[in-house]
């Protein structure tokens, strides 16, 4: 089977890889590139542990094939933090204990990354229904809304 | 599986044309993808269509209608507010499938094609008469959008033939559309019964009318008996009864995990009306 050849950034370095048509970008972050941080949950796009950005859209990499990535800008977890200094949101996370087995932390935080983005100012319920197709079998949503909301009150009140 | 990103739709039939085995279209890949993963599809020839110019645009046309293109996402069309505003019940069709994941890549052409009789995507075009353009071995043809799905996973498509696009009709003065769902929760499930009422109105009369139901039957159900209940009147309460029990007459509906027989026929008559309020109160603007 032929592989095909990607031309790729990601979190703004660019990459090349090869990749058989059947591989999903998810396959390709982890297998191919090293890049574990991504998560991969449910494989249907339901849970939303593969959350990336592609193109400053938000998607499940499950559901997406590594040969479409030709030519994009891809956003994972490991682009959050400026080197050793973590994002707000990954400070907010760990301040309100918004997580405890982590499997879906690194997909929610792409996910709200992407959203303070879009909406600076998000409500509760902007923040729930964004976050909708991001599962958390354990802490029961309350911490992470709250950082979430937490977070976008200090960038703004920083800007 | 080979891999193929055509230029032009021509160059998209023609590999579709001469694959072999099984060839499957790629879009959003919200639905391909799961199917090709969990193996209930095994494509030898997959042709993503997204590299094709024009295909992922929202476009006015020259008579004040609209033209989708095949990839459009639904995000892309919530945020289109001269659509919203002309045809609100198509866009929140579509807005309602999946999450804000599913919703940068779902399309409405993928929602059609996929063939699910509780496609959310699809009562809203029925009820606007959206046309869709079919581009295949022996030229193009536009087709109606609800002769496009034939059962649950199979479409009227050709060997060979793909939608380019969707299109809608102009909107025109005092119109409103709508569509409702019925699921057992918030977000992030598939309709137990979908409806979608499409009205023009004169004065305070509704003069034309399309009532278009969704998950209770193998395709997507027009019911023109129900609409015509409506012409002539200004939607009181007792029309509105009789467009419920319309609704709920014409259902076809199977009992599944989601929903019984019984159920998902009282709850279509249930969201006809309300949908045809919404539909009213929007024509009016």
């Amino acid at each position: 089977m032929s592989r095909i050849h990607v031309t790729a950034r990601v979190n703004g370095d660019k990459v090349e890889f090869l990749c058989d048509p059947r591989e999903t970008l998810l396959d390709v972050l982890r297998d191919n590139l090293g890049l574990t941080g991504t998560k991969e949950g449910c494989g249907t796009g339901d849970c939303g542990a593969c959350s990336v950005t592609v193109d400053g859209r938000l998607i499940c990499s499950c559901l997406m094939l590594g040969a479409e990535a030709e030519g994009k800008e891809i956003g994972t977890v490991e682009g959050i933090a400026n080197g050793e200094e973590l994002h707000p949101l990954q400070v907010k996370f760990i301040e309100h204990a918004a997580l405890q087995c982590g499997i879906c932390t690194p997909g929610i935080l792409v996910a709200a990354k992407n959203l303070l983005e879009h909406n600076p100012a998000p409500s509760e319920t902007e923040v729930r229904y964004w976050l909708a197709g991001n599962l958390c079998r354990c802490t029961g949503y309350d911490k992470i809304i709250r950082a979430v909301l937490d977070t976008a009150a200090e960038i703004r009140a920083a800007n | 599986m080979r891999y193929h990103r055509p230029e032009t739709f021509e160059e998209a039939v023609r590999l579709a044309a001469g694959a072999p085995g099984v060839t499957r279209f790629l879009l959003g890949g919200t639905d391909v993808l799961v199917q090709l993963r969990s193996g209930m599809v095994t494509p030898d020839v997959m042709i993503d269509l997204k590299g094709i110019p024009g295909i992922s645009k929202v476009m006015r046309t020259e008579d004040g209608g609209w033209c989708i293109g095949a990839a459009v996402p639904g995000s892309k069309l919530g945020a289109n507010a001269d659509l919203v505003a002309d045809w609100p019940g198509v866009v929140e069709g579509i807005e309602l499938v999946g999450s804000t994941q599913i919703q940068s890549r779902a399309t409405l052409t993928g929602n059609l094609c996929n063939a699910s009789p509780a496609a959310d995507g699809v009562p809203g075009l029925v009820a606007a008469s959206a046309t869709a353009t079919v581009v295949g071995p022996h030229g193009s043809r536009i087709a109606r959008v609800e002769d496009i799905p034939t059962g649950p996973g199979s479409t009227s498509l050709e060997p060979g033939e793909v939608i380019s696009g969707i299109n809608l009709p102009r909107r025109g003065e005092n119109g409103g559309d709508a569509y409702l769902r019925f699921i057992p929760r918030s977000e992030m499930d598939i309709a137990v019964v979908g409806c979608a009422v499409n009205l023009r109105l004169d004065g305070d009369a509704v003069v034309e009318a399309r009532v278009v139901l969704g998950a209770v039957a193998p395709t997507v159900l027009v019911l023109p008996d129900a609409a015509e209940l409506l012409v002539g009147t200004a939607l009181g309460e007792g029309e509105l009864e009789k467009l419920a029990a319309a609704a709920s007459a014409a259902c076809k509906p199977i009992s599944d995990k989601r929903g019984t027989i019984e159920f998902r026929t009282e709850v279509a008559g249930v969201l006809a009306k309300r949908a045809a309020k919404i539909a009213y109160s929007r024509a009016k603007g």
